[in-house]
């Protein structure tokens, strides 16, 4: 919104790549939207020296010439936030891909500019307010069925307060459509459907508080052995082939938070599509709905600008608070954060940044602080409680975790789940290590499983130490062979085995096992369980662990979690006693035995 | 000639001289009207022409990335044509059949195909709504790819091998034999060689010759003496062609691009001269995304019949799998076929690494109504008994084969039956998929049935062998 005398002066001196450099630049902000060439393509202020400013842009630079016009726009990258946005899929600057598509077909064209909502759908719109009525910013002032389950919730804009002078009746109303007037002290505001927010600034909230739900997600190796919170942050870090994105896109299936915001930064073309496709099909297991009315993806794939792949990151997190702040929990899962701090990487040596630790800039840990500090459990300016949660994948070089992001992830967030590529190869999947993962927030979400699926703490314990338990011995294992170890020791590693086949391997391809209830977990850890103490008591009593393992019971044991649904478990009681009985039965029987051998 | 600098506007002008000249760089002073990315012809003393592309451009100083090298060229006598467009590669179906250079000029001595076409080799980014998912199962007759790996129409999945293995002989027969099982369409071939021997481009040849397979084939070759930066383009010209078959033309093409190594040690070159600051093993920071550029043009689309499939070759350095150019390339594509010398040591034909190799759009491709309904499940099997055998492989180096217990020993025969009858095959023994299946269920009924926890009851009960051939390890 600059002066034209203003633009007509800004020019393009030199183009390297993604990085523009212009004159005539004095009045521009940082961080500013600007339009570079006749094309327009998006680009960002990035550097401020002097009336040279350096530019970031967004979109494929061949062919652009020194000279080039540039056009101010006066306000930083922002997000459009209103009804339209479940469902949709963005680009890493909210550019509507399907919207893309129809304008240019099946090819990404530059300069395309297409609107990331829809201005003339209309909405039937219910107000909460009145006239008179006193509303303070971030307040509800009225509703829209966004989709059948979502109630998108409109919020008094974060820096709008003041008395409510007049408001449109229940209707359909469009986007473009003002809906109320507020009397502001600075003067008399408009609000419509839609409001705007810059993506670098964190939207602001009332206070933050302590994680204390789950975020439950149906997979065992997590809900029970590392729980996320509502509200939390966590990383997958793994090598190529480890499962990241298939674990992301377990968790996005099935995670109840309320909103999904899935952010595809850097990655594959194909995964996405997959996601595209498969959501709409996918059943809410708490809804019964498409899981897609739930969901907003940005897509900015590996191959599309590395710009917009570092701002992906920004807008994805945005929508994701505009829905916190209507009281909703929202996930965000972003895979991958590597890829993202990669193109940080790419920029800043084009920018002639001094590099920090292997090529990365100095600010990529405060960068990696930011954006997952953004997440939380909070009080919503208008009340509520609604959280954000973060999940990011990382993409450590040759599956090493010492190497930058990584390490730096690792301080900012709480839940680590390490994917291994042993077990990967061995295509035990999720391939999350038991032993190289943790949670902190196992803590903070003890006291709901307690209440939920009593035996929660104890039993998750029991089992994490039978796994460790088992680690020290294949060490020895390793060297001897199992056979030199006593029986009681080797009844841990057939457990464990159990443990890790019957248990914590799940597939997410098996229609009764890809999500696993809470109550289904507890019940499946606690019949392996059940067969390790019965069998350690037996053990101590003389009895051959070959007669233990040779029960019948113990292959129905290691195929339960894929026999009974999350509706059998009275089935999964009468499995658990049956494994009772016969090791009963067993001891019994070898008791005889024994007599008669006296 | 320097009044010819500011008299500009006409595109047929010539700038004569160079500021400076530096490996493949060349920058030249004083342009005007000059674009990121544009295609320049440098004109060397003895008038010859070649190409080069802007890599950077300010104000009056364009820096020249020279494909054709630079060797010969003077500051002083240097002229250099922009050609205002930046590179552009004609394309025609009548590609197949033909030889090209890197640069996509025909080197058969034929004419240029005949072509209203014009296609910027750089490609556009395929829109993530517009694609089609993949899950045509491609039969590869090759074992270790089918039962285990399976390739499916319109993915990438490359090939990571070291020097000395038959990778090219691996890749040759997939070649040969690739095919859908419904259709007898045969798949055009985009073949793009970079920086390979001569001895490697004519085995192709010879193998497209004896196939039969000539007249489909498109051949991009940029051999071991072309200039290496030339490279950096040839797989662009090679998708290029690639897609304008594929998506205009609706073929079915199978793009061999080979060695993806040293497209990278070429970029690594130029990022060296242009003095960028260097990321893992001086490769440059933008290498991933290099990569990406090339790798993600692989897919199918909605709305278009053809597709294009992938098949990259690269050789890790020191067979390392944890080098920058295979790391960042298994990260994009769809998988990766990990050679193994070990097996190959063995005699082991194709040595195809059990573990390691992944295809992650098999499990959309296999399976009731594309394979047969037990082949998700025997695949999964076979890989996580071929784990155990490799731990107890371990522990028997340790405490010898006579300490093993008795299922061990039993884990140890099947790793040889997995390896001599499954793995191991002819080079020109074509397997059906049924084959692959049934073979898979004979090496694995070597073990006892309890053993087999990854496929359901009813299927073991189906296919198990209440008679395990014993006298398989022979």
């Amino acid at each position: 919104m600059n002066s034209s005398s203003e633009s007509a002066e800004s020019i393009v001196v030199r183009i390297s790549g993604p990085v523009v450099t212009a004159v005539g630049m004095r009045r521009a902000a940082m961080y500013e939207v600007v339009h570079v060439g006749e094309l327009g393509l998006v680009g960002e202020v990035v550097r401020l020296v002097g009336d040279r400013a350096t530019i970031q842009v967004y979109e494929d630079t061949t062919m652009l010439k020194p000279g080039a016009p540039i056009r101010c726009t006066g306000a930083p990258l922002s997000v459009w936030l209103g009804p339209g946005l479940i469902g949709n899929i963005y680009d890493g600057i909210q550019r509507p891909l399907p919207g893309i598509e129809q304008r240019s077909g099946a090819w990404i064209q530059r300069g395309e500019k297409v609107n990331p909502l829809d201005l003339d759908r209309r909405w039937p719109f219910a107000p909460t307010v009145r006239p008179g009525d006193t509303v303070a910013a971030g307040q509800v002032f009225g509703e829209v069925p966004e989709t059948t389950l979502v109630r998108h919730r409109l919020l008094i804009p974060p820096e709008v307060a003041g008395r409510v002078k007049s408001v449109v009746a229940p209707g359909e109303c469009s986007l473009r459509d003002p809906v109320a007037v507020i009397e502001t002290p600075g003067g008399d505001r408009t609000i419509s459907l839609m409001q705007r927010w810059p993506v670098r600034q964190p939207r602001p909230i009332r206070e933050r508080w302590r994680v204390g739900l789950p975020l439950l997600t149906g997979q065992r190796v997590i809900d029970t052995f590392f729980p996320m919170g509502k509200g939390g942050a966590g990383a997958i870090p793994g090598g190529f082939g480890t499962g990241k994105t298939i674990t992301q896109h377990q968790l996005a299936k099935w995670s109840d938070a309320e909103i999904i915001v899935f952010i595809g930064c850097g990655e594959r073309g194909n995964e996405m599509t997959s996601v595209l496709r498969e959501f709409p099909e996918l059943k809410d297991p708490r809804s019964g709905r498409p899981l897609m009315e739930r969901t907003i993806l940005i897509a900015n794939t590996s191959n599309m600008p590395v710009a917009a792949r570092e701002v992906s990151i920004y807008t994805g997190i945005t929508l994701a608070e505009y829905y916190r702040d209507q009281g909703l929990n929202v996930a965000v899962f972003a895979d991958s954060t590597s890829r993202w701090a990669e193109a940080l990487r790419e920029l800043a040596a084009r920018l002639e940044e001094m590099p920090a630790e292997e090529g990365f800039p100095a600010t990529l840990a405060t960068r990696l602080a930011q954006f997952y500090e953004r997440g939380g459990a909070v009080t919503t300016l208008a009340g509520e409680l609604a959280s954000v949660t973060i999940v990011g994948a990382v993409s450590p070089p040759g599956g090493d975790f010492s190497e930058p992001v990584t390490q730096h992830t690792r301080r900012f967030i709480r839940c680590f789940w390490a994917l291994d590529t042993e077990l990967a190869n061995a295509r035990h999947y999720p391939a999350i290590h038991w032993l190289q993962s943790y949670s902190e927030y196992a803590e903070n979400v003890a006291a709901w499983w307690e209440q939920r699926a009593p035996g929660w703490s104890d039993l998750r314990t029991e089992a994490l130490t039978l796994l460790q338990r088992e680690e020290r011995l294949q060490q020895v294992v390793r060297l001897v062979g199992p056979d030199v170890l006593p029986d009681s020791q080797r009844l841990i590693l057939f457990i464990a085995e159990m443990l890790k086949d019957g248990f914590l391997a799940q597939s997410a391809y098996h229609d009764k096992d890809t999500f696993c209830a809470p109550e289904r977990q507890v019940a499946l850890l606690r019949l392996i369980l059940t067969l390790y103490r019965g069998g350690r008591d037996l053990v101590e009593a003389g009895v051959p662990l070959a007669r233990v393992r040779q029960l019948p019971c113990v292959p129905k044991v290691l195929q339960a979690k894929e026999t009974f649904g999350n509706d059998e478990l009275s089935r999964l009681e009468e499995l658990e006693q049956r494994v009772r009985d016969e090791l009963a039965a067993l001891a019994k029987r070898s008791a005889q035995e024994d007599r008669q051998d006296v | 000639m320097s009044e010819l600098n500011f008299t500009v506007q006409d595109r047929g002008l010539e700038y004569l001289g160079a500021a400076r000249i530096d490996g493949p760089l060349v920058v030249i002073e004083r342009v005007r009207d000059v674009g990121f990315d544009e295609v320049v012809e440098i004109l060397d003393p003895e008038g010859h022409p070649r190409v080069g592309r802007v890599l950077d451009i300010s104000g009056e100083q364009a820096v020249i990335q020279v494909l054709e090298g630079t060797t010969g060229l003077s500051n002083q006598s240097l002229r250099a044509r922009f050609l205002g467009a930046s590179f552009l590669l004609p394309v025609s179906r009548h590609m197949l059949g033909r030889v090209f250079d890197g640069l996509g000029r025909p080197a058969d001595g034929g004419p240029p195909p005949l072509s209203a076409d014009l296609r910027d080799v750089n490609g556009r980014p395929i829109n993530p709504c517009a694609r089609r998912y993949p899950r045509e199962f491609i039969q590869t007759g090759l074992s270790a790819i089918d039962g285990m790996n399976a390739l499916v129409r319109g993915q990438k999945l490359p090939m990571f091998s070291g020097n000395g293995l038959p990778h090219d002989r691996v890749a040759a027969q997939i070649v040969r034999q690739a095919c859908l099982l419904e259709e007898q369409s045969a798949f055009s071939i985009v073949f793009a060689a970079m920086g390979v021997k001569h001895e490697v481009a004519d085995f192709f040849i010879r193998n497209f010759e004896d196939s039969g397979a000539l007249a489909r084939v498109a051949m991009f070759l940029c051999l071991a003496d072309a200039p290496s930066v030339e490279r950096l383009l040839t797989p662009r010209v090679a998708l290029t062609a690639a897609e304008h078959l594929a998506f205009d033309c609706g073929q079915h093409v199978l793009v061999l691009l080979t060695d993806m190594t040293n497209y990278c040690e070429s970029l690594r070159e130029v990022g060296t001269a242009r003095g960028e600051i260097p990321g893992r093993k001086g490769y440059p920071g933008y290498l991933y995304s290099d990569l990406a550029s090339i790798y993600e043009r692989a897919g199918r689309i909605e709305g278009s019949p053809g597709s294009i499939t992938q098949v990259a070759i690269l050789t890790m350095p020191a067979d390392d799998i944890s080098h920058p150019v295979p790391d960042l390339t298994g990260y994009i594509t769809e998988g990766q076929i990990v050679l193994d010398r070990e097996l190959f040591q063995r005699a082991i034909y194709p040595p195809i690494a059990g573990l390691p190799s992944l295809s992650r759009l098999m499990k959309d491709g296999v399976g009731q109504g594309f394979t047969r309904d037990d082949h998700p499940a025997l695949a999964s099997q076979l890989f996580a008994c071929y784990a155990y055998v490799k731990k107890v492989r371990a522990l028997a180096d340790v405490i010898g084969e006579e300490e093993l217990n008795a299922l061990d020993r039993q884990y140890m025969q099947f790793g040889e039956a997995f390896e001599r009858r499954f793995l191991n095959q002819g080079e020109y023994e074509n397997r059906s998929i049924q084959t692959t299946l049934e073979l898979g269920w004979d090496v694995l009924s070597m073990l006892p049935r309890d053993e087999l926890h990854r496929a359901s009851d009813a299927l073991v009960e189906l296919y198990y062998r209440k008679q395990a051939p014993q006298q398989a390890v022979a």
